[in-house]
């Protein structure tokens, strides 16, 4: 599915260029960070809740921590608890919305009455049960975000999947005898992932929340680790102290997922460009002037004759 | 309508380059029309015409020839992407190209209204047919003139029953839904009608019956009609005048019995060369290369490239429409040289020479479809038997149950009872159970190309799976196959590296000819393969489908709703109704002495160039 995703193709557009570029920022700051911060993360360095000065340009958190130095710190858990628990949403969601379109007999009802069940419950819900139970570790986290992600993708990859499997190509395969697993990767993934890989972005931002939100109740990470999301919830009360405090991490935060979306807007002109017959028809053969409802008896034929 | 009926031309200067006559009475005239894209390339060029009250005007091109936007430009419309950038359209004494907004809309319906080609699309699946038609009688504000709903639907033959007015689309049949959209675009009585391909996508009695239909409305009411379609079959027995387009220009124009008897234009020539006729069998002879894009129409005359009378000066400058005759008029400079359409008719020493091995035998088949506890049979008691080398096709109109006998063959349907047997093999009835062996050994070629190809694969790619799975050809080896396979099928050199997307309908459907070739299959299910392609591509198709059969020795069942294919093509023919063989013969035996009267229903239907030749021959002598 990621055979399309190739750079080149991204940075020909502009949300490509800037979300790539934010993306390079980013992840500078999170890996690079922590090796050039000016403090330590853990200890206080002066009074809480101090306005920048000097030797802490951006100020200190409410307990007198270097803000920047946490910051620098703060990035890389973010990044790799929330895009490890966005894949592995997508990678049981899609899988499981692939299996029940296209096996409809009894597997269908099954996982999709599963998924039902999930989302009857509210997400933190959700993962506080998890963490109640198996304890708070990073593993837990990621596997109770991407279950509670995991409901929408399935479905809409189970909506998907059943129109994919009425075309021809796929009972081409069919007749061809194809593994149910090679028509499910080759044939129906690449038209039914879109779909989905659109919202990327907002699904990562998502998780970035619920992670920060679970921090923030102090069942995820717990202090003094440095945490963009932990950040902001830890500081929050004590804004009007320091405004930096919430600002620094919340921008960065803004930042990841403003340029998780760019690209993934990218990705999706991309493939308008040139897989997509569909897409380019429709956007033909919508009135987009002139002639309206009644004046046309229904819509000019696509294509035909431009 | 009265205030059009009688419009006054004192300003309509006859012009020489329309083709028309210089009466008083045209209500529809066109001239010098252009449509260009944003980016300033020509869609539509230089074209005229007018059309007589009461008149049909018949508007035949391939695909991308202009001719729908040509015929949106009556609305003063056109598609987003395009602009009407010269040339006047006049109905009646309106200007529909200067008019603008509020007074245009007021225009559409009233003056001009448009049957739409899908009228499946077209209708909005969340009204009923009377909120259908009352939306256009609103949007007119008739006051009390207009005839009422059942009035409108009686008039296209339809039942204007209470029951009737209160469904939805989705419960009507196709021909129903066209129609309504007929009914809709009648009900504001306006003078002018453009049908754009209205019989496309239905099968073919309800297609002459829609034709009926249509020459019923024209005698009555008087309603002007201007038919757009690709097929020259379709209009020969409708149209009172031909205008023939290619590349964005008329190319030549005339009476219908002139257009068809003598063509001016050797691209109106080849395309009744194209065209199959179930009541003159014949062989058909394409028009060679491929149409020209929007973008690179040559400088000289656009057919040149593809044009057998090709001299120097073709490509000097575009040739002006000139008179040849009476009200015939052609883009052509050697219009002496064109011939009239051939009628050679095709070797048929098939049936009766070759040794009868029987390959594929089917037997009480029987296939239903299942849904929300009831079953609908599809097939019934189908039994016949596929001779090796043989072309067998399977006929009937839609809804009969063809295609699902195709799907069932390929192991894509449920069997519910009867046996078939490859070889000396009896086949599973479901294809993943099937041995690879035989599953390489039947192969089955789509009706829409465009949905046979997943969208996401690149042409080579699509055409090497098969020769992967089925023949265990390594990646290499089964990408040179595919390679080898593109060139067997015509498609130009590398094509293998486009996505379906960028492809035509016909090349679509060669590379799915060239992927079901893959398997080196002895049998090849052809269902409606032609179907979705204009009628010179699908000559082009069918002859190359004859030459692989002639050269690989390949077993074909050929599924069609056309008779005119089947007589190209088939050495035997099945006729389908309802799920059931009614008649069945050799192609010519059954052609030309029917014995079954489905099968004679269906022969009366099927558009015929030569009925219509010799019946317009008649009326012109």
């Amino acid at each position: 599915m990621s055979k399309r995703l190739r750079m080149p193709r991204l940075t020909g557009t502009l949300s490509g260029k800037i979300g790539l570029g934010m993306l390079a920022f980013v992840l500078a700051v999170a890996f690079f960070g922590p090796l050039v911060s000016p403090h330590g993360i853990a200890s206080p360095i002066g009074s809480p809740g101090t306005p920048p000065y000097g030797s802490a340009p951006l100020g200190t958190d409410y307990l007198g921590r270097d803000v920047l130095s946490r910051v620098l710190h703060g990035g890389l858990s973010v990044i790799w608890i929330g895009t490890a628990a966005t894949l592995l949403s997508y990678a049981l969601g899609i899988t499981v919305g692939l299996i029940a379109g296209y096996q409809r007999s009894l597997i269908d009802p099954m996982l999709m009455r599963g998924v039902d069940v999930l989302l009857a419950f509210p997400a933190l819900l959700i993962l506080l049960l998890l963490v109640a139970g198996l304890g708070s570790h990073i593993w837990v986290l990621i596997v109770g975000v991407a279950l509670v992600q995991l409901t929408p993708i399935a479905r809409i990859i189970r909506t998907a999947t059943l129109e994919v499997s009425t075309h021809g190509y796929v009972e081409a395969a069919q007749a061809r005898g194809e593994r149910t697993a090679a028509i499910l990767r080759r044939e129906i993934l690449p038209n039914v992932a879109p779909v989905v890989l659109a919202d990327f972005g907002i699904r990562f931002g998502f998780s970035i929340i619920l992670i920060a939100s679970v921090n923030y109740l102090g069942l995820g990470l717990s202090p003094p680790a440095a945490d963009w999301g932990l950040m902001i919830a830890e500081n929050q009360q004590y804004i009007s102290l320091n405004v930096w405090s919430v600002l620094a991490p919340a921008i960065m935060l803004a930042m990841l997922t403003i340029c998780v979306n760019l690209i993934a807007d990218a990705y999706v002109q991309t493939l308008g460009r040139s897989a997509l017959p569909v897409r380019r028809r429709r956007f033909l053969g919508t009135r987009t002037s002139g002639l309206s409802a009644q004046d046309a008896i229904g819509e000019p034929p696509p294509s035909e004759g431009s | 309508m009265s205030e059009f009926a009688q419009p006054g031309s004192s300003k309509l200067a006859p012009t020489p380059t329309s083709g028309t006559p210089p009466d008083h009475h045209s209500l529809v005239h066109v001239e010098g029309l252009s449509v260009e894209t944003v980016a300033g390339l020509s869609i539509v060029e230089d074209v005229s015409f007018s059309l007589a009250a009461g008149e049909a005007l018949g508007v035949v091109g391939e695909t991308g020839s202009g001719k729908t936007t040509t015929v949106m430009a009556m609305l003063g419309y056109s598609q987003p992407g395009a602009t009407i950038t010269g040339g006047d359209v006049r109905v009646g004494e309106v200007k529909m190209t200067t008019v603008k907004g509020r007074e245009q809309r007021r225009l559409r319906g009233k003056v001009v209204s448009y049957v739409p080609q899908n009228p499946a699309g077209s209708l909005n699946p969340s009204m009923r047919v009377r909120d259908a038609i009352e939306e256009m009688l609103r949007a007119h504000q008739t006051n009390g003139s207009a005839p009422p709903v059942k009035d409108a639907l009686e008039r296209v033959g339809l039942t204007g029953s209470e029951e009737f007015q209160h469904r939805f689309p989705h419960q009507l049949s196709g021909g129903q839904q066209q129609r309504v959209c007929i009914s809709v675009a009648l009900v504001c009585e306006p003078p002018v009608v453009v049908l754009d391909e209205p019989a496309t996508g239905l099968d073919v009695v309800t297609q002459a019956r829609l034709l009926d239909e249509l020459l019923r409305l024209r005698r009555d009411a008087g309603v002007s009609m201007i038919y757009v379609t690709h097929d020259l079959a379709v209009v020969a027995g409708f149209a009172d005048r031909i205008a023939v387009m290619y590349a964005g220009r008329i190319i030549e124009t005339g009476p219908t019995a002139e257009i068809l008897q003598r063509p001016k234009h050797p691209y109106t020539r080849g395309l009744l060369n194209s065209i199959p006729d179930h009541a003159r069998p014949r062989r058909l002879e394409p028009i060679g290369g491929v149409a020209v894009g929007i973008g690179d129409r040559p400088p000289g005359c656009a057919f040149a490239p593809r044009c057998p009378l090709r001299i120097d000066e073709c490509d000097a400058a575009v040739p002006a429409l000139r008179l040849v005759g009476g009200l015939h008029a052609t883009r052509c400079i050697r219009p002496e040289h064109v011939g009239p359409p051939e009628f050679t008719p095709p070797e048929l020493e098939r049936a009766g020479s070759r040794q009868a091995t029987p390959l594929l035998s089917v037997s009480n088949l029987r296939a239903e479809h299942r849904g929300r506890g009831e079953v609908v049979v599809a097939a019934e008691d189908i039994s016949f038997t596929l001779n090796r080398g043989e072309c067998v096709a399977l006929v009937g109109e839609s809804g009969s149950g063809k295609t699902t006998i195709a799907r069932t063959l390929a192991g894509l349907h449920r069997l519910s009872e009867g046996r078939v047997v490859l070889g000396d093999e009896e086949l599973a009835a479901d294809a993943r159970k099937r041995s690879r062996a035989q599953r390489q050994r039947i192969q089955i070629v789509f009706q829409d190309p465009s949905d046979a190809l997943n969208p996401r694969h690149a042409v080579r790619g699509a055409v090497a799976r098969p020769a992967q799975i089925l023949r265990g050809l390594s990646r290499g080896e089964s990408d040179s196959e595919a390679e080898r396979l593109l060139g067997l099928v015509r498609l130009p050199k590398g094509i293998g590296d486009r996505y379906p997307a960028e492809l035509s309908g016909g090349e679509r459907q060669r590379a799915g000819i060239a992927r079901a070739l893959a398997a080196n299959p002895e049998v090849m299910i052809c269902d409606e393969i032609t179907s979705a392609l204009d009628v010179s591509v699908q000559a082009a198709v069918l002859n190359l489908i004859a030459e692989l059969r002639e050269s690989l020795g390949l077993s074909l069942l050929f599924i069609t709703h056309d008779l005119g294919v089947v007589s190209t093509i088939a050495d035997r023919v099945l006729v389908l109704e309802q799920g059931s063989i009614v008649e069945s013969g050799d192609t010519l035996d059954l052609l030309m002495s029917p014995q079954h009267p489905y099968t004679k229903s269906l022969l009366d239907a099927a558009p015929s160039l030569s009925k219509s030749l010799s019946s317009a021959g008649s009326g012109a002598s």
